[in-house]
């Protein structure tokens, strides 16, 4: 009896302790996952620019962030090596893009095809998120104002032609999906008002856009975007240099920290959407493609949060 | 003998149950900091929650990964995007059990930290040294140490150059009550 007790109450022991100690430890985590509240989680990062190819993406600055977007055209690749296959002519906007809160966003840049100045707002109107509040996608809505300073004087495009005839209007809703953390795909229908247009030209230009990305390594994707414009004229009817194309850019991302270099071939070399949707000339699946690039920099002005 | 036995374990088990008091985070602070060449990196994040049973010792945490706050908003998009995978793996936890701890001793003590931390969706056991302090019913822990980056399979691509330790410092604070 006396040698049997220890090990009976040793059984207890075990019994009353062993049992709590090993359920104990996944039963905190498994409590404490139980007891946190549901809620929205918010996709991020939907695509990694402000820009998918030529024209806009879904994404602002955040608050207080301030890029500088340095954006480049080259020439057409179908110049060859006397033209060092476009290298040697280049169309350049300088912009900046400012985070006024973490939903809006305001722009301005200056193109140097056309000599175009141009101002734009971008809010991010819903967000795509799941958890508590479900939705399938992001929308921000995107307007802009394009001044263009060429010709320099008015009386040299007709004689009645106003300094208001100069500017374009842009509505574009931006609608993204990221599917998964690797791709994302993004519709873009645009509205493109002329004030003054050619007679074989429409004031008002509807336009549907569809890109999207994919992703390869965290820090490298490749991107394409394409807008279609459902009131171009006719090419049948015009000459050759008057002839219109759908915009077409294929691109790589590539991400360094306050970085983000965008290698792109494409058949614009407009950089705002009147140039790039409406006044594309170059047919990209003739082979008049030009490589350009959109280099930004990111500068925190204030303080996240 | 027996019933001797059963006496004792009734006791214990009684004990055990007047005893067993569970903390809960009332304020939890998990901050790390990394120095490299280029910048240094710091980001805190006050939205984690923690419980301690103070009869088995036993400790859990629970970090959600977006709810770290860096100075540029780049750097924490980055940060969720690219280095921790958030949408992967929202939350970042340990569970394990606290040697050394004194319930009955006020003021400051060295206690260590041992058991499972998870990042990046990986798990490893680790022993973390720390202190905890007893403040009226409120037990302050307090515990600093070391994460190695590659540890937790967390890749820093080539293209960032220096910009990022392989090391970051983490700073954890938890101020616990009892659970009501």
């Amino acid at each position: 009896m006396k040698t049997r007790s220890p090990q009976l109450m040793r059984i207890f022991l075990l019994m009353f302790f062993l049992p709590g100690t090993i359920l104990a430890q996944d039963d905190l985590l498994a409590e404490l996952e139980r007891e946190s509240t549901p809620e929205t989680e918010y996709t991020f990062a939907t695509f990694k620019s402000t820009r998918l190819g030529n024209g806009h993406t879904i994404e602002t600055k955040a608050a207080g962030a301030l890029e500088f977007i340095f954006g480049h055209r080259f020439g057409s690749m179908r110049g060859g090596a006397y033209e060092m296959f476009g290298l040697d002519q280049a169309f350049v906007r300088l912009g900046l893009d400012y985070g006024i809160t973490d939903k809006l966003s305001v722009g301005i840049g200056r193109n140097s095809f056309d000599k175009t100045m141009d101002g734009n707002l971008k809010y991010k109107a819903l967000r795509q998120s799941k958890g508590v509040k479900n939705f399938p996608v992001s929308v921000t809505a995107f307007g802009s104002l394009a001044y263009k300073l060429s010709p320099k004087s008015n009386s040299s495009v007709s004689p009645d032609f106003q300094n208001t005839d100069r500017i374009t209007y842009i509505g574009q809703l931006l609608i993204a999906r990221k599917f998964s953390p690797g791709l994302s795909l993004q519709l873009m229908p645009t509205i493109v008002h002329k004030n003054y247009v050619e007679s074989y030209e429409d004031n008002d230009q509807f336009a549907l856009g569809m890109g999207g990305r994919i992703k390869l390594t965290p820090s490298i994707a490749l991107t394409t975007e394409y807008y279609f414009n459902f009131n171009a004229p006719d090419n049948d009817t015009l000459l050759e240099d008057l002839k219109r194309y759908n915009s077409f850019t294929l691109g790589i991302d590539i991400e360094t920290g306050g970085h983000v270099f965008q290698l792109l071939l494409t058949n614009a070399i407009g950089l705002n959407e009147r140039a790039f949707i409406t006044e594309t000339q170059d047919n990209f699946f003739d082979g008049d493609i030009h490589l350009g690039f959109n280099v930004t920099r990111t500068f925190q002005l204030k303080k996240n949060k | 003998m027996s019933l001797s036995a059963l006496f004792f374990s009734v006791i214990v088990l009684s004990f055990n149950s007047l005893l067993a008091q569970k903390f809960v985070a009332e304020k939890s602070s998990v901050s790390f900091y990394s120095s490299a060449p280029f910048e240094n990196i710091d980001a805190k994040n006050t939205k984690s929650s923690a419980v301690f049973d103070s009869s088995s010792d036993e400790i859990a945490f629970s970090i959600p990964i977006k709810e770290f706050q860096f100075p540029k908003s780049l750097m924490q998009e980055h940060f969720n995007e690219k280095y921790l995978e958030s949408e992967k793996y929202p939350k970042s936890t340990f569970s394990g059990k606290i040697i050394g701890f004194k319930g009955n001793v006020s003021g400051v003590q060295s206690v260590t930290a041992v058991g499972k931390l998870m990042i990046h969706g990986i798990t490893r056991d680790v022993t973390i040294p720390g202190t905890i302090e007893r403040l009226g019913e409120a037990l302050i822990m307090k515990s600093q140490f070391i994460v190695k980056l590659e540890d937790y399979k967390i890749k820093i691509p080539q293209l960032m150059w220096k910009n990022i330790a392989e090391q970051v410092e983490v700073t954890v604070e938890f101020t616990f009550k009892p659970k009501q």
